[in-house]
């Protein structure tokens, strides 16, 4: 796998990867999930240089990590594939497309949301991305009941209630689930010792 | 000065605190440039989600360059795009260290597990005060409130997703686009 990542002269090498990353970001709506099989179907089927099983674990660790997606998987796949210059140029060519896209809507943002026309087309929208929201919570939050955890349940109302009803800051639920999380791994452990012995 | 340093913070946070990708920066991003910072409306943020859903590249990534040009210009939008992505540069690589060190972290999955329904509630939270947004604008809570043309357009839409399984892209499309007629048809042309 590595032998097509070394046969490749490292300028070429760096251009590939800037253009590939440049061309997925470009073609990619609907988020992290979706750019990792086109990643996959990029560097593992295409150019060779990560084997398939690989590329399972990098989208595992991208959706782990904290940040876009997208942005995590540009950054260990160019880490992979030519150090930290390869990880600078993924990430490069992951966010342009975005950058410059939204640099020319938002300058033309005020112009146009001041237009009448434009201004009730957007309040359309506004009542479409609100039903895609929650159809997309709707979703995960089956997920999590079918999971059939009472943990999982308690933290998802205690979560919710927080945000909703307490205004609590979002960073300090975060860090408190985290927290249960590592709570978790202790009582489990124990339970492991007390079994061995 | 102040106004970059603030947008790297911001952003930064939002990248750190970010977790499960798609929506999970939706909650963050709110708290940051609606609750703590008066750089956008509700109703401007809701369209600033409207704008990422319509377009490719990460919520974070749009919403960091859109508040960033029009909070600071392009060096504001550089300064929170890269204070979005800084906290993935130092953990990811991190991360991926230990990961081929050990191949697998049973840990992680752990912590995981406790953050995923967390993470779902908090998306939710910010759902609901989007649909806020629709059905009542900026005015108050109140039944005798409530933009029936915005909420007619949320059901369908709703219903569209959930058991039709249209594309998103396209039930947004059509809610412009219902949303420009149905007003027209109602109150005739803007003056």
């Amino acid at each position: 796998m590595t032998q097509e990542i070394a046969q490749t002269p490292k300028r070429k090498l760096l251009w590939q990867l800037f253009s590939s990353t440049f061309y997925i970001s470009m073609f990619t709506f609907g988020g992290g999930f979706v750019i990792i099989t086109f990643m996959k179907r990029k560097f593992v089927d295409t150019l060779h240089w990560i084997d398939e099983k690989e590329m399972l674990d990098l989208a595992a660790l991208a959706q782990s990590s904290p940040g876009a997606i997208a942005v995590n998987a540009a950054i260990l796949v160019g880490w992979r594939v030519c150090g930290a210059l390869g990880m600078a140029v993924a990430v490069v060519g992951t966010i342009l497309p975005p950058m410059i896209i939204l640099s020319v809507i938002s300058l033309f943002y005020a112009a146009f949301a001041t237009n009448p026309y434009v201004a009730l087309v957007l309040r359309g929208m506004q009542a479409g991305v609100a039903a895609v929201i929650l159809d997309v919570v709707c979703s995960l939050g089956a997920g999590v009941i079918k999971e059939r955890s009472a943990l999982s349940i308690v933290l998802m109302i205690a979560a919710f209630l927080a945000t909703f009803v307490l205004d609590v800051n979002v960073v300090y639920i975060i860090l408190a689930a985290a927290l249960v999380g590592v709570g978790k791994i202790l009582v489990l452990r124990r339970a492991r010792k007390e079994g061995a012995k | 000065m102040m106004t970059l340093l603030e947008l790297f913070w911001s952003f930064l946070q939002v990248g750190l605190f970010s977790i499960g990708g798609g929506y999970a920066a939706m909650p963050l991003i709110q708290a940051q440039v609606v609750e703590q910072h008066p750089w956008l409306t509700m109703s401007e943020f809701t369209d600033l989600i409207t704008i990422a859903e319509m377009t490719p590249g990460p919520i974070a990534i749009n919403s960091a360059t859109f508040v960033g040009i029009r909070i600071a210009g392009l060096g504001g939008a550089v300064v929170a795009t890269f204070g979005c992505i800084l906290p993935s540069l130092l953990i990811v690589s991190i991360l991926a260290k230990i990961y081929y060190k050990y191949k697998g972290a049973k840990g992680l999955d752990t912590v995981l597990s406790c953050l995923r329904p967390a993470v779902v509630a908090l998306i939710a939270g910010a759902g609901l005060s989007i649909l806020g947004t629709v059905l009542f604008g900026e005015s108050a809570v109140a039944l005798q409130n409530v933009d029936l043309v915005g909420a007619g357009l949320f059901v369908a839409a709703f219903f569209a997703l959930r058991k039709l399984k249209w594309n998103p892209i396209l039930v947004m499309s059509l809610c412009g686009v219902a949303g420009l007629g149905i007003n027209l048809l109602l109150h005739g042309l803007p003056a």
